[in-house]
């Protein structure tokens, strides 16, 4: 039976670029559905997501699979080339980890610190600094966070390398910059420069002229957020 | 060489039951080490620098933190004993998704049950019960959420329930009222050994949470 893949994304969301950029290790073909994701959710979306109704949501031969490290990890284990989580069960708790640390912590502080007014925004600034900066020293000098080659945690740290630069240029605050973050800031540059990378982010200035234009409307949905 | 298994844990958190939980489950002997969470201990500090808190198992030496990172961990390292996830893909997938579920919805809200009042807290029972009727669904027919015998989402779920207690008291309704279906579940667990062994008795989670709101003031 031929492999049936859908994956339902957000062209300017990290999440469901983190399921590409997985798909594209892998070699693995995919169908790719966008969604209207602030205004009109697809029935199929919300047929495949019901208990989140978000994406991204990958539908392999029908069935699907929600949260992207969920998914991540589904994918790693369905095709087994080009593994994105190492095999030692002590290393991918690690991975883990910083994944859970990343997604849990590092995104929602820097989002708070984006979204927030004034004296507020010093002291969201400076927790996010501090979980920027426990990140940062968990490289401790490899080339990614995954050593030699791109994996799991370097995959869920793109909206860090990739995204934080132009959403920080449109909301005018100075959260990751190479004196503060030396190393983060190395590391976005090696893992924007790896070919299954850069084909597969979109286009830093087609996200910078999403925030600039979206501002309002983001400040709106993070505030109302559930 | 023997394995060092050692657990850092508070005896009413119910990450840290997880972990005792699936110890038991793959007959892993390990060391209990009771924290005293208003005066961490150095060995915690050190072993949980980023997060400083609990559970945290040290095996050999090395940490790992987070429950759920715990269970998988656990389930990786002994896994001819006694599986807790199954081996398709698909499947493994659904249960870190409902794991996942769990620590995103259960605990903030019944946190918002036994801390708060009035309107709050009549917000936070009526989308704690919802969330059960979720779980409810997902369970459906099945014995155990893991099918015929206990499984990682089971583990996950069930240590919420030494805690549901406390919250019925502190909100004032009855969970087995609108949710039998999930007390009917938490039953049958606790009626394997390694289950009753490994939670802990309600009552005593409710007069921990009563010596807690006295302490934090909250009435």
């Amino acid at each position: 039976m031929g492999e049936e893949l859908k994956l339902f994304g957000v062209w300017g969301s990290p999440f469901s670029r983190r399921i590409e950029i997985a798909l594209k290790i892998k070699g693995v073909e995919y169908e790719y559905l966008e969604e209207d994701i602030f205004h009109n959710k697809s029935a199929l979306l919300l047929k495949y997501n019901p208990v989140h109704k978000k994406i991204p949501v990958l539908v392999h031969n029908g069935k699907p699979i929600a949260e992207s490290q969920v998914i991540l990890e589904y994918i790693d284990e369905t095709w087994n080339d080009n593994p994105i989580l190492p095999r030692d069960p002590y290393k991918r708790a690690m991975a883990r980890f910083w994944a859970k640390f990343i997604d849990e912590k590092c995104v929602p502080a820097i989002w708070k610190s984006f979204m927030s007014g004034g004296p507020e925004r010093e002291k969201a600034n400076e927790e996010a600094c501090e979980l920027l900066s426990t990140l940062e020293g968990e490289l401790k000098g490899k080339k990614f966070f995954g050593g030699e080659t791109v994996g799991f945690v370097d995959i869920v740290a793109s909206f860090i390398g990739h995204w934080v630069g132009p959403f920080q240029e449109a909301v005018g605050v100075d959260l990751l910059t190479e004196d503060k973050f030396p190393m983060l800031c190395k590391w976005a540059e090696e893992f924007k420069n790896c070919p299954v990378i850069k084909e597969n982010l979109p286009p830093r200035d087609k996200i910078l002229a999403f925030f600039k234009a979206q501002l309002e409307m983001l400040t709106s949905f993070y505030k109302n957020r559930v | 060489m023997a394995d060092e298994v050692i657990l850092l844990d508070f005896w009413p958190s119910m990450f840290g039951m997880r972990c005792r939980l699936a110890l038991a489950e793959k007959g892993v002997k390990y060391e209990y080490k009771e924290e005293d969470l208003k005066n961490k201990s150095d060995l915690l500090l050190r072993m949980n620098p980023v997060h400083k808190k609990i559970p945290v198992l040290v095996h050999n030496g090395k940490p790992v933190c987070e429950s759920l990172i715990i269970l998988q961990y656990i389930e990786e390292t002994w896994p001819d004993r006694c599986p807790l996830l199954p081996s398709d893909p698909y499947q493994r997938a659904q249960a870190r998704f409902w794991a996942d579920y769990i620590d995103k919805k259960f605990y903030g809200l019944g946190r918002k049950v036994w801390t708060t009042k009035g309107e709050e807290q009549e917000v936070a029972k009526k989308e704690l019960i919802e969330i059960m009727k979720v779980l409810e669904g997902e369970l459906g027919d099945k014995p155990f959420f893991g099918g015929e015998k206990l499984g990682f989402v089971d583990v996950a779920i069930v240590p919420f329930s030494t805690w549901f207690y406390a919250y019925e008291m502190c909100g004032n309704f009855s969970i087995e009222a609108e949710c039998p279906k999930l007390i009917a579940w938490t039953k049958r667990c606790l009626e394997i050994e390694t289950v009753s062994k490994s939670l802990v008795d309600p009552h005593k989670v409710y007069d921990f949470i009563l010596q807690l709101k006295k302490a934090l003031g909250i009435e």
